[in-house]
């Protein structure tokens, strides 16, 4: 068989074209799929998350462990400790307000916080682990031009990678600074609750491997679940109330200088 | 780590040491502050019969064009995924101020700014098209849309359709950017920007910007084409400017006296901001330099009575620092929103990259973009009555 020159063009368009046509329907076949969680029913659940402050001792597990979990960059964070320090009062010349000192140690608490400050200096020293809210008004969605970043049934905020354009609008729009724009995939990333986990009946990664229990995922659709208990009988309090971004991240014991 | 920590002060959370936000996102309200600004003194002409300022109207309208064609490409530039901007049209997600400013965008750029130069022009367009050959008469036919008709009675309609396109887009010019201030002021989160003002303090900053860049391009224009600037209408041009930075002016003021009175929890973080990291470029660029010398000096050329070089020379010196203080307010919106940490604990530091893809180099290319397609345009649609020499002679 002779092939001109003219056939070579037309069966290598054909080609060109179909397998770009194919390759681009296959593309949207796979991401019409999601990950399979036979026994997992969305609107059963309504995930929330309960830090107790008094119980965090900054060791940075969580911190190591998601990001090992969840394959995150090393200059970003999906969850991170921030350590709290007020200097002790100055009881000649109180101040209204005594601006806290905060650092989030290195690598955001993921190699532990070394001493710095002395116990029994009249300080107040506590760590603060820190997570995406989970909003139910969350400011990120609403602010999404193609909704690539939206609040799942059961409560967890997520994000579709194929979808988001990089626009990093919903990165301003958040007012806790959980997300960060993954340079590998120029998209927008942030803690998603491990959605793999949870839909498959397992807790996330940093609750996994909390030594304290300090941090415990609940599910405030289930009434056997101990969350409501905790709920009731102790002081709990969102990040930034202000904001009214109908956060399900409580924190049992949280300072009012914690912004 | 140590490197990414450089030029932070206090604390920020870990994912804000680096600025989502760089100059091709100052570029975005600065360039269509100049469309909507060169759109509304445009208006002046057409809607208000300010006849004063006639000989800039066509000038107005194409600069308005040029820089809208432009206004877009920023944006596209800094997205993560370029190819996927159309789906912002596709399928836009209604609650997003920045997915509605899409359809803005392009009601104002076909229903209003495309379709008034193309009635004004189009007498024009059909004399050129019977005048020329070759491809410029295909080009000036298909820019007709194959019609032949300037009789009487089609450009009656042509100025009665023209006009009423003027009147729908003057609220289109302010919905265009005032939305851009509102894609801003609506961020909750950010206390630097969440303000209800900030849709209007854009409005009236790209009102005088688009004044003073069709004043500044009437003159060049002039200049390159040597002919008689018509001081009349500069004046009054030169007073519009005014007006419209006084307002601009006042409510900058209104919202920075608010922020001072009102001091709330993230008033001591703002503050320490504007007193170093925004000192140069907010108060001496925009606040000093940018605005009150050049109102002082266009309030000057009203008080004291002065030869036509003079107010030329005050005008360009009063404009070159009014764009120039514009640009930083700009800057010090969209820079200065990202340099305090949400927590109002610390302070990043903005690294400007050059021949990067969100560098100082494609930001210059794109400012001066826009110069190239008025360059175009005036060539093919010329904003001045043709042949002048001949008149001249």
């Amino acid at each position: 068989m002779t092939t001109d020159r003219r056939d070579f063009l037309r069966s290598a368009g054909a080609l060109i074209v179909l397998t770009g046509a194919a390759s681009l329907a296959w593309e949207k076949v796979l991401a019409g799929e999601p990950e399979k969680a036979p026994n997992y029913e969305m609107s059963d659940h309504w995930w929330a998350m309960l830090i107790d402050i008094e119980k965090c001792i900054g060791c940075g597990n969580c911190v190591r462990a998601d990001k090992a979990e969840n394959n995150v960059p090393e200059e970003f964070f999906r969850t991170w400790v921030e350590r709290y320090h007020l200097p002790p009062a100055d009881l000649l010349h109180p101040k209204e307000e005594v601006l806290p000192e905060v650092d989030s140690g290195k690598e955001g608490g993921a190699g532990g916080f070394p001493e710095r400050y002395k116990a029994g200096d009249g300080s107040k020293n506590f760590f603060v682990p820190k997570m995406c809210n989970q909003c139910s008004h969350s400011p990120c969605t609403q602010v999404c031009p193609v909704g690539a970043t939206f609040e799942s049934p059961d409560g967890a905020v997520l994000i579709d990678r194929s979808y988001c354009l990089g626009c990093r609008y919903c990165v301003q729009a958040c007012p806790y600074g959980c997300r960060y724009i993954d340079p590998r995939s120029n998209t927008v990333d942030k803690c998603t609750l491990c959605y793999h986990r949870i839909t498959k009946g397992l807790t996330t990664a940093c609750c996994e491997n909390c030594p304290t229990g300090a941090r415990t995922l609940g599910d405030l659709k289930n009434p056997k679940d101990p969350i409501h208990e905790f709920l009731r009988t102790h002081k709990v309090q969102v990040l930034k109330p202000q904001m009214a971004t109908g956060s399900k991240t409580y924190y049992n014991g949280l300072d009012g200088s914690v912004r | 780590m140590e490197s990414i920590l450089y030029g932070v002060q206090g604390f920020m959370y870990p994912n804000e040491v680096e600025l989502q936000w760089s100059i091709l996102i100052v570029l975005y309200p600065f360039i269509t502050g100049l469309v909507a600004g060169a759109f509304i003194l445009a208006s002046l002409e057409r809607v208000f019969n300010v006849e004063a300022v006639k000989p800039t109207y066509r000038l107005a309208l194409l600069t308005a064009l040029s820089f809208m064609l432009v206004a877009p490409l920023p944006l596209q530039l800094h997205l993560g995924h370029p190819e996927r901007s159309l789906e912002m049209y596709l399928t836009p997600h209604t609650t997003s101020a920045m997915a509605m400013f899409g359809f803005v965008y392009l009601w104002y750029l076909m229903a209003v700014l495309v379709l008034e130069i193309w009635l004004d022009y189009r007498k024009d367009i059909v004399l050129a098209a019977r005048a020329t050959t070759g491809w410029t008469h295909k080009l000036y036919r298909a820019m007709a849309l194959w019609s032949d008709n300037i009789s009487e009675r089609s450009l009656e309609i042509d100025d009665k359709v023209g006009r009423f396109i003027t009147i729908v887009g003057i609220p289109s010019a302010f919905l265009l950017h005032g939305y851009v201030g509102f894609i801003f002021g609506s961020i909750k989160a950010n206390p630097w920007w969440s303000t209800p003002l900030m849709p209007i303090v854009f409005l009236f900053s790209a009102i005088v910007s688009g004044i003073v860049l069709v004043m500044l391009m009437y003159m060049v224009v002039s200049w390159v084409r040597r002919t008689e600037i018509d001081m009349n209408c500069l004046d009054t041009i030169a007073r519009y400017f005014m007006y419209a930075f006084i307002i601009d002016f006042s409510l900058e003021m209104l919202d920075l006296i608010h922020r001072i009175y009102e001091a709330d929890e993230s008033f001591k973080s703002l503050n320490f901001m504007v007193h170093t990291k925004l000192y140069f470029s907010q108060v001496i660029l925009q606040i000093i330099m940018g605005t009150v010398v050049p109102i002082l000096l266009l309030a000057l050329v009203q008080l004291v009575n002065m030869s036509a070089a003079a107010r030329k020379g005050l005008y360009v010196l009063s404009g070159v620092l009014a764009m120039v203080g514009i640009f930083a307010m700009r800057w010090n919106v969209v820079i200065g929103g990202q340099l305090f940490s949400k927590s109002l604990l610390g302070y990043t530091t903005y690294k400007m990259a050059f021949a990067t893809r969100e560098g100082l180099l494609p930001s210059l290319l794109l400012l001066a973009l826009p110069f190239v397609i008025l360059y175009v345009l005036v060539r093919l649609l010329p904003p001045w009555p043709a042949k002048p020499e001949a008149n001249e002679a």
